[in-house]
């Protein structure tokens, strides 16, 4: 049984609608990237999926825990690195003490933010901070965790060290939904591509079938990154 | 008067006063934040009914609200009042007045806090009195400490209103010292008190920023 299942989602914006059928699965330990042009509704179906929006119908069979790592880092700006990262696994999932802050420091030395614990968030970069956001959705222990356009905000020297990060997290079969932009990266790293455009998933497979696909919308968005 | 007699009476005042300041304090600062959830309710008929109170408030004199309330009660209910309602009137009619100021400066903090931060806390897991009161209030504070310590200031000389009820406070004291010496001896000194107040409550406020703000 998929991790993850999604049937028949629909959802709109007032006459707007955003996503007009939308199935897909997610396995164990499978890298799903969603790529697509602006609007095409990929951030409206990772937050239908994680219930930051309300879908108008459909089913979203999951049943576990996620991690979300958002676009503009959303860090708690009043809290140092560590707070961040531990105080919902302290305080929501009333984990014990010693044992979060173990695994938070391991967590940052993975992050290579060792010496940023008593930071706080406007002291680090947006690459910086963005490795923060992640090792906070990993502290909850997610058995999925998605990515809303991760390295959007950053500039693309800063970009290559979140995608690295992600890379590492895919060798350890982490299951993850990373909705990108970034073209070769989602060739490089997903074992599941997904292409939308205008609410539908048009192509969805392995790297090497999305990429290679004769569907004309497809090539175009191609083209774009490729001419 | 002698300079002893005459500080001594005025110690007198000052304690009211103080007490005037702190109790107003206590009281509003936590019905303002009520207030400001009214303002922003879902519910329509809340929040025109809190948006007409505040208008209200600010809209006409603290004096005026002052002697509403410690008159309002005998000319409109018929009540009878005990002697210690005088004090009491202050309390209340200065708590409803600050709370609507407080309310409004309350709003501005809490909508300036960006909507990925309740979105942050909602996938972390936090309810939403526990994502109000760890992650957004603190940063509220953050955004309106000066503007409270405005409110604030404006408080400690504001007490001196009570006067028109005869509540004796620091400036009803004073005033009562000066027509019967025929001297301002007593309202210089009643400024000095005010201007050391306020010095103070800056001193504090400030203390207050530097410890929430976490972006210095």
């Amino acid at each position: 049984m998929s991790l993850l299942e999604v049937k028949n989602l629909k959802k709109s914006f007032d006459d707007n609608v955003v996503l007009k059928d939308i199935s897909l699965n997610v396995e164990k330990g499978e890298v799903l990237c969603i790529i697509g042009p602006s609007g095409s509704g990929k951030s409206t179906l990772l937050r239908c999926i994680t219930d930051l929006e309300q879908e108008d119908s459909g089913i979203i069979d999951f049943n576990g825990t996620f991690g979300l790592v958002f676009q503009d880092f959303n860090l708690f700006p009043h809290h140092t690195v560590m707070k961040n990262i531990t105080n919902a696994p302290i305080k929501v999932q009333k984990r014990d003490k010693d044992e979060v802050f173990k695994s938070a420091r391991d967590l940052l030395k993975k992050m290579g933010l060792s010496d940023k614990e008593d930071a706080y968030p406007h002291e680090l970069s947006g690459g910086q901070q963005q490795r923060v956001s992640i090792a906070r959705a990993l502290a909850m222990n997610p058995d999925i965790l998605f990515f809303d356009e991760p390295t959007s905000a950053l500039d693309p020297e800063l970009t290559g060290e979140i995608l690295v990060v992600i890379r590492d997290l895919a060798a350890e079969h982490m299951t993850m939904v990373i909705v990108t932009h970034e073209m070769t990266f989602a060739r490089n790293v997903a074992d599941k591509i997904i292409f939308m455009d205008d609410g539908y998933i048009i192509e969805e497979g392995t790297p090497d079938e999305v990429f290679s696909s004769d569907n004309a919308r497809m090539k175009e968005f191609l083209g774009k990154f490729y001419d | 008067m002698m300079l002893e007699s005459m500080v001594g009476l005025l110690m007198d005042g000052m304690v009211t006063s103080i007490e005037i300041f702190l109790l107003t304090l206590l009281f509003s600062l936590p019905l303002g934040l009520l207030i400001a959830f009214g303002r922003m309710s879902k519910f329509a008929p809340l929040r025109w009914l809190m948006k007409i109170y505040i208008s209200i408030m600010r809209g006409t004199p603290l004096m005026l609200q002052l002697i509403v309330v410690f008159f309002g009660p005998y000319y409109i209910f018929g009540a009878t009042l005990s002697p210690d309602y005088r004090f009491i009137a202050v309390i209340i009619a200065f708590s409803i007045n600050y709370a609507a100021y407080f309310a409004e400066i309350y709003r501005g903090g809490i909508e300036a806090i960006p909507k990925g931060q309740y979105e942050a806390a909602q996938v972390l897991g936090y309810g939403k009195v526990q994502t109000f009161f760890t992650i957004i209030l603190p940063q509220v504070f953050r955004i309106i400490l000066p503007s409270v310590t405005n409110e604030v200031i404006t408080l400690v000389k504001d007490t001196s209103l009570s006067f028109v009820i005869a509540v004796p406070e620091m400036f009803t004291v004073a005033k009562q010292i000066a027509a019967a010496d025929a001297s301002i001896a007593a309202l210089l000194v009643a400024g000095v008190f005010y201007y050391v107040f306020n010095v103070l409550v800056a001193f504090v406020m400030e203390r207050l920023e530097k410890r929430f703000n976490y972006l210095a």
